[in-house]
């Protein structure tokens, strides 16, 4: 009987927080049902009167050329190539270090390391002169963006790499290589299918934390129409100024759903993976 | 390591700097190089439409006299002391509920993470200023329990706080850190421990704090690093007002570097806000003698 109570009190706590965890989130999703007089007079989760007039009203366009499909597309645009390359890349790197050796290599781990507590406040102003000498600023295909991660920018998922990479036994790569594989081959039919949990964590992070970075495309998309959601969503914020608040939350919940779908569909990959990189 | 890659290191020597290329060329062109030329840049008056007319070190010398940067670095200091401690201790007691042994616990567990999920989006932020808003759903709630009309976005005293509301409420990396440390801790150690009789408490202080101590102490070191940078929140919900009770550095340093490009400026803040993140870093690596327990000494950093 004390048991049971005690079960009894975990679960009231666990569901306590869940509230506290998910509320916010279905606040906004009902937000986005409720008309804007009600929207702040009405706490109830179900709307009391339910009305699409915020989902019909973002549809329109914006300043003639943007509205948050086009936008969501936008952040696809670079989001999709930065996943791409990041895996690619990351890959290569967590090969060169963890199979094989060669002078300098501990250097190297020791540069990757220390880079990882390299704040990006520093890197930021001196990477955008850069990019502005370039002519990158609001290039068409995102390019400040995009092209640092074909470098394996971020070095949290080479580390990552790294750790999981170890444990993927070097007996059948070595097998491989007597037979004549090339070191390409062995690490995409050999190393990769044992990496899929590590690879499909990384590529899922990098794709959420890329569709919320705000920061970026604040600093190096001018134009309206090339705008990614992140960006649309202040915008349209300052537009509204705060008159129209369930088409913000419409747009603010649709711009978060993709994140939130492949987080669902994937999570089971990455309960072991996420302690790496947090 | 394992033998078997070892043969295979000394063979391939070339190739593995090959693969290692592409990194190596992203860290001298996006990293040292940007670094380097932060550092050269705090040293100037550059303007990113009239360059650099003067050297020297005025900037650094504004930073520490300029009233508004001083309470800036004193606002991200009590912002950071606030919101770290807080988001670890949250982190910390919701792990131990999710790593008990109970059925649909994985549910919990991925319930908890989505607010982490939504991370720093600009959603999460402007759903946050509708939240706390005078007429939002905070103050109906607490207007339930007799607390009435907080004004959570224009009163100077609560703005700092509700910004660290939202960073709490984000606590899921942490706590997964958190939980796959409390995993690994021996069993054993707590039957010894209740054969002898001492209770929960006891229990928890004696033998899970210490066994986990270097995720307490990897999480205080990342989280700091990340509060001492934060942006988006502040940039979105309150623009750094109202009266610069949420004006963070690195807000300050965006105004100065993106909106009146004086990257000189921009720069040296930059820099001071670094070195204020290593110091914390050290300072934390430094004192881990005193608080962090190895199992395996070795592996003392």
């Amino acid at each position: 009987m004390k048991k049971k109570i005690r079960i009894f009190t975990v679960y009231l706590i666990l569901i306590l927080i869940a509230m506290i965890m998910l509320y916010p989130v279905l606040w906004m999703i009902s937000a986005t049902f409720k008309s804007n007089s009600d929207i702040f007079s009405d706490i109830s989760l179900i709307p009391h009167k339910i009305t699409l007039s915020g989902y019909k009203a973002v549809l329109r366009d914006y300043g003639g050329d943007i509205n948050i499909l086009k936008a969501m597309l936008n952040t696809f645009r670079y989001v999709v190539p930065k996943v791409i390359f990041t895996v690619i890349s990351s890959l290569l790197t967590a090969y060169g270090l963890v199979r094989y050796n060669f002078k300098g290599r501990k250097i190297i781990i020791a540069l990757l390391l220390s880079s990882l507590f390299l704040p990006e406040t520093v890197l930021n102003i001196p990477k955008f002169v850069m990019f502005n000498n370039f002519g990158w600023v609001d290039s068409p295909s995102y390019l400040p963006m995009v092209v640092p991660s074909a470098f394996a920018d971020e070095t949290c998922f080479v580390f990552m790499m790294m750790q999981f990479m170890r444990g993927v036994p070097g007996e059948l790569d070595e097998a491989a290589q007597l037979d004549g594989c090339s070191p390409l081959r062995i690490l995409f039919s050999i190393i990769l299918p044992a990496m899929k949990p590590c690879v499909v964590t990384c590529a899922v992070f990098q794709f959420i934390w890329s569709s919320n970075d705000y920061l970026s495309p604040l600093l190096y998309v001018n134009t309206p129409s090339r705008y990614p959601s992140s960006v649309f969503i202040k915008m349209f914020q300052d537009i509204e100024n705060g008159f129209d608040w369930n088409q913000v939350m419409v747009i603010s919940l649709v711009s978060v759903l993709p994140s939130i779908a492949i987080y669902a569909f994937t999570q089971k990959y990455f309960t072991d993976n996420i302690t790496v990189i947090g | 390591m394992k033998p078997a890659t070892q043969i295979k290191r000394k063979r391939s020597v070339n190739t593995g700097i090959l693969f290692l290329l592409p990194w190596l060329t992203g860290f001298v062109v996006f990293k040292l190089f940007p670094f380097l030329s932060s550092l050269f840049y705090s040293f100037t008056d550059f303007n990113l439409f009239q360059g650099i007319t003067k050297y020297g070190l005025m900037n650094y010398h504004k930073i520490f006299t300029d009233s508004v940067t001083c309470r800036s670095l004193l606002t991200t200091i009590r912002f950071a002391l606030t919101e770290v401690p807080l988001r670890l201790v949250a982190a910390l007691l919701t792990a131990c509920l999710l790593t008990k042994k109970l059925r649909c616990i994985k549910v919990f567990r991925v319930i908890y993470y989505i607010p982490s999920i939504l991370g720093s989006s600009v959603a999460v932020s402007v759903l946050w200023k509708a939240f706390f808003r005078d007429d939002g759903a905070v103050n109906t709630l607490l207007s339930v329990f007799g607390i009435h009309n907080i004004a959570w976005l224009s009163n100077p005293a609560y703005t700092l706080y509700m910004i660290c509301l939202m960073k709490v409420w984000q606590f899921g990396s942490s706590m997964v850190v958190f939980m796959a440390a409390l995993k690994s801790v021996d069993t054993q150690l707590y039957d010894a421990a209740r054969i002898d009789g001492a209770s929960k408490i006891k229990c928890f202080s004696s033998i899970t704090l210490p066994m986990i101590s270097p995720a307490v102490f990897y999480n205080l070191v990342i989280q700091l690093c990340l509060a001492f940078q934060e942006f988006n929140s502040v940039y979105i919900i309150t623009h750094g007002g109202p009266r610069q009770s949420t004006n963070l550095f690195s807000l300050l340093i965006y105004n100065n570097a993106f909106v009146s490009y004086d990257i000189g400026m921009a720069s040296a803040m930059s820099w001071v806000i670094f070195i204020f993140t290593a110091f914390a870093t050290l300072l934390t690596f430094k004192s881990q003698k005193y608080w962090v327990f190895y199992n395996d000494e070795e592996n003392r950093r």
